[in-house]
């Protein structure tokens, strides 16, 4: 065989290669949404859970999911971006404690979701008398998803050429300066775009909150807002299912007559807002790209 | 400088007035709708049960909340034993169970579960004995024609160890044999879903998966239903058990009283799938000693 | 005169702003730090009670075959606790996972590098990212309505074990391997493949001769990157694998590996018993495992960093 007929065929296999990467996620996709679609409805998506009768929805479960994403966040990103600006910013590259800081994270997002799970329930649920409660809950996604913001930050702070610094040096700006002024706003689109992706993933966790937020998920009360009420949706001590926990658990112990048809439709939902996180990360980050550098 | 000025005021403004909000909020609190919630942990077998206990009693009862959690019947158990919760939920007696410091514990059976064998429907079996589901089980047997079935491999599929199925169906079904190591199944569902899609898979899952997926086997010949469970023909059943430590307070006992009702027996126990206490006609110690229940 | 020297030996406010913004930071990597440190001392102060308070031989545990921690083996007089078949387990479906997804990995990289370079990164770059998105309670559901009917199909038996956890680690550490082997080819200096087209080497010969080779470190890393992923992988895996916690006899026999066990059974043990002891001991060994990957990545990374 020579060069010009290897490289056509090796040209060929790579084309495969990717085609069926990209068919297999197609599959799975329309999988889940063939059979998850003709499931949703307003009633469905707003509607409370029932544990044996048909005909319940998801609807409380789809609020804690969010609340909790958002606790979780707000929690986790300004350690996050801390600790990522010190690492890519001021941190000296060779230094012993600092690349164990670092092997540390990594081994950190490495760590099963279980075990983050079960920490956090023998620490915050028991030991600090949390209870099954949402705060519980966002501190072991935070745990969980600390490493992985960290990271991607850090990513998209390295990415900002050194030029930027050494030019906010020469028109003497403090090292924090440049970082707050210059730094920062231009990384802004590659970090939201990051901290929508990790979203995504929080989202979908579940080992790390069936022992932490727990698997109940109590009738709340959408009329009353005082987060220190317990009926509250807003309130931080109750306890709250998410929409991946209550796959979990419907697969597994569910004993209401229609399992698959509320497990297949809230795959669906739990697919779909992944996805819409996705492309709004994509959209969101191009936006910001534009507007900040045309300025 | 000017415009970093004016970004850190508007900041100190927002969290100032998300300050103030919380003390409005923290002010205003309803109360009287704060009592310390009743928390029960454990057996994944009950949860639902007492779910639906939880939901009806705090209709009934404004301003106490009632939240329940699975975790499985290990960790209601210590749980309890720690006090870390007000209710552990065990499907077996905390007697069974290693490592549990049973003294202060207060036992309160609220409910049955009969367990049933269930087969996929190619093997030709519909009755099975106790010492063959034990030779079954512990790996002596291992093709369906040895028990009367076709000429087809066992396949078994058993629950999660130190599961309260489990342990039920080793010590009630096994004769307290230890079954074999083989794949284990952490839930209900997947193991029904497993047997009725692999040839020649045999279980065992509660009354509440019943389903005609699958073959569900008589035991010693006799069919396994709710009225040969209440008067003892039918072997596979355990209690299902509440625990407290020491009487618990004034909130838990009342819903204790209620899950022991009349009323809540006869309006949820049977439609969840579980056999009522009231019904029982015998009684069932630790040790497997049945006594004739007298009704007064 | 006096006025100026003063001003100019005071620390500035940019120099305060400065200490004020680098101690936040610090604080901030500190807080993760401490959060790994107690979660650490926590998993191992938990694990090591197997060993001391247990009494349980440290070899039994990494090589005994016999896993049942509620049964007391007759023969020995001891519980159950050789976890050899639960490590064996996962190291037999992170490697395989690898193997397979290798492969795929470096394709769609190159693919999306090198092949087609616009329309590639277009489609496939949003491909990776919502795999990576997918939750694994999701590819759980799909190997066990999929993937594990059609091994049965083909092999008989249940379906389930390492060969159906293998397929659906591979899908779930694709995107992880491609995106890393993307970065590092992206990373390769563009005179390398001028200098390669120049002396007339075709397209292929480009890739594989240089391209590949200039990154095999980085790609290297991405593997040990997805590996790590893998090995740490629960809730997907537990549903398929069967969790039947002997020596694998084979590739479609049920076996089980070390997360799976552990999912299932933490519930179900009691706290301080030797039951639950020996289940934070298999957390000790997914965290050390974690721990060599992580080094084996620096490692790898030290070695071939291109120059």
């Amino acid at each position: 065989m020579n060069a010009k007929t290897a490289d056509k065929v090796a040209t060929g296999v790579i084309y495969a290669i990717a085609g069926s990467v990209a068919l297999v996620l197609f599959a799975m996709l329309a999988f889940i949404l063939v059979r998850g679609l003709p499931h949703l409805s307003w009633h469905f998506l707003t509607s409370a859970a029932r544990s044996f009768e048909a005909g319940g929805g998801i609807g409380i479960q789809l609020f804690n999911s969010f609340y909790l994403l958002i606790l979780a966040m707000l929690i986790s990103f300004p350690i996050a971006l801390g600790a990522a600006i010190y690492l890519n910013e001021y941190a000296k590259k060779n230094s012993l404690w600092v690349s164990i800081v670092r092997t540390s994270i990594e081994v950190m997002s490495s760590l099963p979701s279980v075990v983050v799970g079960l920490f956090g329930f023998l620490i915050f649920v028991v030991k600090f008398k949390l209870g099954f409660s949402i705060l519980s809950g966002a501190i072991a996604l935070t745990i969980f998803n600390l490493p992985i913001l960290t990271r991607s930050i850090e990513t998209s702070l390295s990415q900002i050429p050194n030029l930027q610094r050494e030019a906010g040096a020469a028109l003497g700006l403090s090292r924090f300066e440049t970082v707050i002024h210059i730094i920062l706003p231009a990384s802004v689109p590659s970090i939201v775009t990051g901290v929508v992706i990790s979203a995504g993933r929080v989202f979908g966790e579940a080992a790390a909150l069936i022992y932490t937020a727990g698997q109940s998920a109590p009738t709340l009360d959408f009329t009353d807002w005082n987060p220190f009420n317990m009926a509250s949706p807003l309130s931080p001590f109750r306890p709250a299912e998410t929409l991946a926990v209550h796959i979990w658990k419907i697969n597994s112990e569910g004993i209401m007559p229609d399992i698959s048809e509320v497990s297949a439709g809230a795959s669906a939902v739990l697919i779909i807002v992944v996805l819409l996180f996705n492309f709004s990360a994509r959209r969101l980050g191009q936006l910001l790209y534009k507007k900040l550098t045309k300025a | 400088m000017q415009r970093s000025h004016r970004g850190s005021i508007i900041a100190t403004l927002v969290v100032v007035l998300f300050a103030g909000l919380l003390v409005f909020a923290y002010q205003h609190r309803d109360s009287g709708h704060n009592s310390a919630p009743i928390t029960a942990v454990g057996s994944t077998a009950l949860q639902p049960l007492v779910e639906a206990a939880g939901e009806d009693f705090q209709r009934s009862n404004p301003g106490t909340s009632v939240t329940v959690q699975g975790g499985g019947s290990g960790t209601g158990l210590s749980q309890i034993a720690q006090g870390a919760v007000s209710l552990g939920n065990s499907d077996l007696y905390a007697e069974e169970k290693k490592g549990i410091d049973t003294k202060n514990l207060v036992d309160h059976r609220v409910a049955v579960v009969g367990i049933v064998p269930i087969m996929n429907q190619g093997t030709g079996v519909t009755n099975l004995t106790q010492s063959q589901l034990t030779d079954i089980f512990t790996g002596k047997v291992k093709n369906w024609k040895e028990v009367g079935g076709k000429d087809q491999e066992i396949v078994l599929v058993n629950r999660a160890a130190g599961s309260g199925t489990r342990a039920a169906f080793e010590k009630w079904g096994m004769n307290g044999a230890h079954s074999k190591e083989a794949q284990e199944q952490d839930s209900s569902g997947m193991v029904k879903s497993i047997v009725k899609t692999t040839p020649g898979a045999i279980s065992y899952v509660a009354f509440a998966y019943k389903s005609n997926d699958v073959t569900m086997a008589k035991v010693n010949g006799v069919e396994p239903s709710n009225e040969n469970v209440e008067n003892g023909s039918y072997p596979l059943w355990s209690y299902e058990h509440i625990y407290t430590n020491g009487k618990g307070n004034a909130q838990v006992q009342k819903f204790l009283e209620y899950m022991e009702s009349e009323s809540f027996q006869k309006k949820y126990v049977e439609k969840l799938g579980y056999i009522s206490m009231n019904k029982m006609k015998i009684d069932r110690d630790l040790n497997g000693h049945v006594t004739l229940v007298q009704k007064g | 005169m006096d006025l100026i020297t003063e001003k100019i030996k005071k620390t500035s406010l940019s120099t305060k702003q400065d200490r004020f913004g680098k101690a936040i930071s610090i604080l901030a990597l500190l807080f993760i730090a401490a959060i790994v440190v107690m979660i650490f001392a926590f998993v191992i102060t938990r694990g090591f009670a197997t060993f001391t308070s247990n009494k349980i031989n440290v070899f039994d545990f990494l090589f005994g075959t016999n896993w049942n921690p509620s049964v007391v083996d007759k023969k020995t007089g001891l519980p159950g606790v050789g976890a050899a078949p639960l490590i064996i387990g996962s190291l037999a479906v992170t490697f395989l996972a690898a193997l397979i997804a290798t492969p795929f990995a470096i394709g769609t990289a190159v693919f999306m590098t090198e092949v087609a370079k616009k329309r590639g990164a277009k489609i496939m770059q949003p491909v990776i990212e919502l795999l990576v998105g997918i939750p694994s309670v999701v590819y759980g559901v799909i190997g066990l309505t999929v993937v594990v009917p059609f091994v049965r199909s083909i092999f008989g038996g249940t379906g389930l074990g390492i060969l159906s956890g293998t397929i659906v680690l591979c899908v779930m550490i694709l995107p992880t391997i491609t995106s890393m082997t993307v970065d590092t080819l992206k990373a390769v200096p563009r005179h390398y493949r001028e200098s390669a087209l120049a002396i007339g080497a075709t397209r292929w010969q480009m890739i594989y001769k240089v391209i590949l080779r200039a990154a095999t470190p980085g790609i290297l890393t991405a593997i040990v990157f997805g590996m790590a992923r893998a090995f740490g992988e629960a809730l997907a895996v537990q549903m398929v694998i069967g969790n039947a916690a002997n020596m694998p006899e084979s590739l479609v026999s049920p076996s089980a590996t070390l997360t799976s066990v552990l999912t299932m059974g933490i519930g179900n043990t009691v706290m301080g018993s030797l039951q639950n002891n020996v289940l934070w001991s298999l957390a000790m060994i997914l965290l050390l495992m974690s721990l060599v990957f992580n080094i084996l990545i620096r490692w790898i990374g030290s070695k071939g960093e291109l120059k």
